[in-house]
């Protein structure tokens, strides 16, 4: 009799097993719109042309070895990476109350975070303090969320299904009926996966009823820099609560604006009121990373922190950053563009006005599954594409499927 | 802006007028009641160490091996292998949530033999995981989610000191069972047998499969083989640490003959691996986790449970070090150039043994000190109490854990005999 006699089969990760149909696929028309990652015109993966310079510059220096870091990570690293989220000039940075911990990549900062505010947020035990995630959001924000032993986990309104954009009222009313010291998970831009931020004035509302009602802001930055193809632009609303006052959590991702997906380089950064607090949160943070993964891999923060820490580096990572967000944004144009001269029923203005690699098309299930199975169009159920998965040679192809998607099937 | 400005207006109203004591907690930190937590006894070794300008300090703390000049080694497998790779110019698409598919392969075969039985009928799963630590992590989360027995989990007396808060914080109750003997510094068998013999049916057990970790004792096989069948009959869900296949004896399958043994006399184990130490590549955080189960059906339901319970901490493992220990565990002549060069760090640790034993002769100690050639892998249990090591370490700069740990990869042929003279000076 096995102990795991009993042990059910998992659903398989959508995204993934989204992915792992379309390679099974033998259709010579398939473009996958799935998982988050970007891509070449050519639909190829890009290594960024300064990663490749940097991974040279590694293995020719015959001084480092594969000694473990430190519990919290690469000093220079964390610094680094704090930086480029609250700016060089932070005056949170200048008066030393700003800390990071180097993590596996954003997931493996949400989940540092999550079990530090369990611990310690609001007495001891925060398992009945709400977390609010944003409806919809980041599939496996929830999951982070509960593993970490939250047990209230709430949706607060976002997306607006009918307008196809923001539902600041909604979104607001939630907010003023949250229960002070809630906890929101806040997309710093870039939202994942309707790619439809609040403008900055919709973002001093929420900061103002935040502030008042005493509810944690935990950033979940996955984005900055690939948004607008501007760091400083990507980070203003992060900035905007820092400077504000506020103590927040930022859970920082180089997946995508370093292209290091597969190396896993994440960074909490705290912002705390005084150095007394951060040190007393990072000695508590380091003894949950102590025992997830005790200290961090080092290939991926290396490459970061030498790029971040060299001007001539910094320049050409930050162009590389533009050359990728560029091409999403001309991906963009281009389907709306398309959408509108194939006279395709709604509106498609959502298209350009949303931000990211992600865009909510807003194809209803039916729809998706037409796309998946008639037109080899690979889609999340949620109607969410990903921009990269477009190319000047198939954007037409994948105009025309939206367009028989919608007219044939509601 | 304005309430933190006004934070230092609003404290000292708070101490003459209580009423408004409540604005002032508002301004207060969210973090103004977390404690301070300790530092990590065995990683705040190294720090203390650094801070210490004496010239001929040691550190004898952290478990990571050096060379005869105290250096760090950087293994000429590895070196070939980063170099292979670069060259592949390969991406840098995210791995799958189980890691990288030729890595887990050669991570199970390595430690089940590649002719073993489980792995030709398909009744496992191995998962790449974020080292050692990452690996006993998704263990002790799984077990706890999926065991659908006893709650409680038996480690060795002493066990390595993360083991503790891992599976605490898994939801696991931490009991322990007789494994050291201080008396002999060696294995207290009977005292094994004894409280194994009396472990509730279908809890969890760990057993260091080579190098115990602090004590370097380890079971000979006869010893071995008795327990097995205690735990036979007890009917535990055993849990494998192994962390220092070939580093203990320099000879992978005699390191992992435990494992192998357990396997064949039909325990379906769970297993950590991990290769910080065996290949050197211990920031890279390289390891993985198997479960033998029952068939090929229950290995991929298990495995898709693994995923779901991995995708939350971390989605997805990293390439870097994997892709290392792949390519040297895939290629033959890296396979056999890294043999060799295990074999040669686990030798020179057997020397620096024996040498510290030799040297304390010489220094005219009357201690019997087998138990330092006894014992083996990249520990000693020196048998030194807190008062000595704390001796060692204010009047000769010689940094350890408390327990007596010491790090022999820590100890060259150029500072065995500071250290000998040292331990004779605080025990003599």
């Amino acid at each position: 009799m096995s102990i795991f006699g009993e042990v059910p089969q998992a659903d398989p990760v959508a995204v993934f097993k989204l992915t792992a149909d379309f390679r099974e696929d033998q259709s010579p028309n398939k473009v996958n719109l799935g998982v988050g990652a970007y891509r070449t015109d050519d639909c190829q993966p890009w290594v960024l042309p300064v990663v490749r310079k940097v991974e040279k510059i590694i293995a020719e220096d015959h001084s480092l070895n594969h000694e473990y870091l430190p519990i919290l990570g690469l000093p220079e690293f964390r610094s680094s990476a704090s930086k480029i989220a609250l700016g060089a000039d932070s005056p949170a940075i200048r008066e030393n109350r700003v800390g990071a911990v180097q993590c596996l990549g954003g997931t493996g900062a949400l989940k540092i975070g999550a079990e530090f505010l369990r611990r310690w947020y609001n007495g001891t035990d925060n398992t009945k303090t709400p977390v609010y995630v944003s409806a919809p959001t980041w599939e496996n924000h929830n999951a982070v969320f509960s593993n970490s032993g939250f047990e209230d986990i709430r949706p607060y309104k976002y997306w607006d299904g009918e307008k196809r954009g923001l539902d600041l009222a909604g979104l607001l009313g939630d907010l003023e009926s949250a229960p002070d010291h809630s906890i929101f998970v806040l997309h710093a831009c870039a939202h994942n996966p309707t790619g439809t931020d609040p403008t900055q004035d919709q973002w001093k509302k929420i900061a103002d009823i935040m502030k008042r009602k005493n509810l944690f802001a935990f950033f979940d930055s996955a984005y900055q820099g690939f948004a607008s193809g501007n760091l400083d632009q990507d980070a203003w609303a992060v900035r905007y609560f820092m400077s504000h006052g506020f103590e927040l959590f930022c859970a920082q991702s180089f997946s995508k604006n370093f292209g290091l997906y597969n190396e896993r380089v994440g960074n909490l950064t705290v912002v705390a009121k005084d150095q007394d607090n951060l040190n007393h949160v990072l000695s508590q943070m380091e003894k949950i990373v102590r025992i997830t993964w005790s200290n961090p891999p080092s290939q991926g923060a290396r490459l970061v922190a030498i790029t971040l820490n060299s001007p001539e580096l910094f320049a050409e990572w930050k162009d590389n950053v533009k050359t990728m967000a560029d091409r999403v944004l001309l991906m963009r144009a281009q389907l709306k563009d398309k959408l509108k001269s194939l006279g395709t029923p709604g509106t498609w203005e959502h298209i350009t006005e949303q931000i990211g690699m992600f865009s909510f098309t807003g194809l209803n299930p039916k729809q998706v599954e037409y796309m998946i199975k008639e037109k080899h169009v690979y889609l999340m159920a949620s109607g969410r594409i990903n921009m990269c998965g477009l190319t000047s040679k198939n954007i037409d192809y994948v105009a025309e499927s939206i367009h028989e998607a919608v007219t044939r099937v509601q | 802006m304005a309430l933190l400005t006004s934070s230092k207006i609003l404290t000292s109203i708070g101490a003459q007028a209580p009423a408004l004591g409540a604005l002032q907690l508002r301004a207060s930190s969210w973090w103004s009641e977390v404690q301070m937590g300790p530092p990590d006894p065995i990683l705040g070794v190294t720090e203390a160490f650094k801070r210490d300008t004496n010239p001929k300090k040691m550190n004898l703390g952290v478990g990571a091996y050096r060379d005869d000049q105290g250096k760090p080694y950087v293994l000429s497998c590895v070196h070939k292998a980063e170099a292979q790779i670069a060259a592949k110019k390969l991406d840098k698409e995210y791995l799958p949530i189980g890691g990288l598919a030729d890595f887990s392969k050669a991570c199970a075969q390595l430690a089940l033999g590649p002719d073993n039985e489980v792995l030709k009928s398909g009744r496992s799963i191995t998962v790449q995981t974020i080292s050692g630590t990452g690996s006993l992590r998704v263990g002790a989360n799984f077990v706890s989610r999926f065991h659908n027995a006893a709650r409680d989990v038996y480690l060795p007396k002493p066990s390595w000191g993360n083991h503790t808060p891992i599976f605490r914080d898994a939801g696991i109750q931490l009991k322990a069972y007789t494994y050291y003997d201080p008396k002999t510094c060696g294995f207290d068998f009977k005292g094994a047998l004894d409280d194994i013999s009396k472990i509730p049916e279908k809890s969890l057990i760990v057993l260091h499969a080579c190098a115990h970790n602090p004590t370097g004792v380890d079971p000979r096989p006869e010893q071995w083989k008795e327990m097995a069948a205690v735990i036979k009959k007890r009917n535990l869900l055993v849990f494998f640490d192994m962390a220092y296949q070939g580093f203990a004896s320099g000879d992978i399958d005699r390191d992992a003959w435990a494992v192998r043994y357990f396997i064949e006399q039909g325990h379906n184990v769970i297993l950590s691996q991990s290769f910080a130490k065996n290949m050197g590549l211990y920031g890279e955080r390289v390891g993985g986790f198997t479960v033998v189960c029952k068939d090929a059906e229950e290995a991929k339901r298990v495995e898709s449970q693994l995923k779901i319970l991995i995708r939350p901490i971390y989605s997805n493992p990293p390439m870097n070090g994997a892709r290392i220990a792949s390519t040297i565990l895939n290629t033959p002549e890296l396979y056999k150039e890294w043999l060799e060069e295990v074999k040669g760090m686990a030798d020179r640790i057997i020397r620096m043994r024996e040498m510290l034993v030799s040297n304390l002769k010489k220094e005219g100690s009357t201690h019997n000190w087998q138990h330092v050639i006894d014992q083996i892998g990249m520990f000693c249990f020196t048998g030194l109490k807190p008062e000595q090591v704390e001796r060692l370490t204010k009047e000769f700069s010689i940094y350890m854990t408390k327990d007596g740990r010491i790090s022999v990869a820590g100890v060259t042929s150029g500072n065995v005999g500071y250290l000998a003279h040292a331990i004779h000076a605080v025990t003599k």
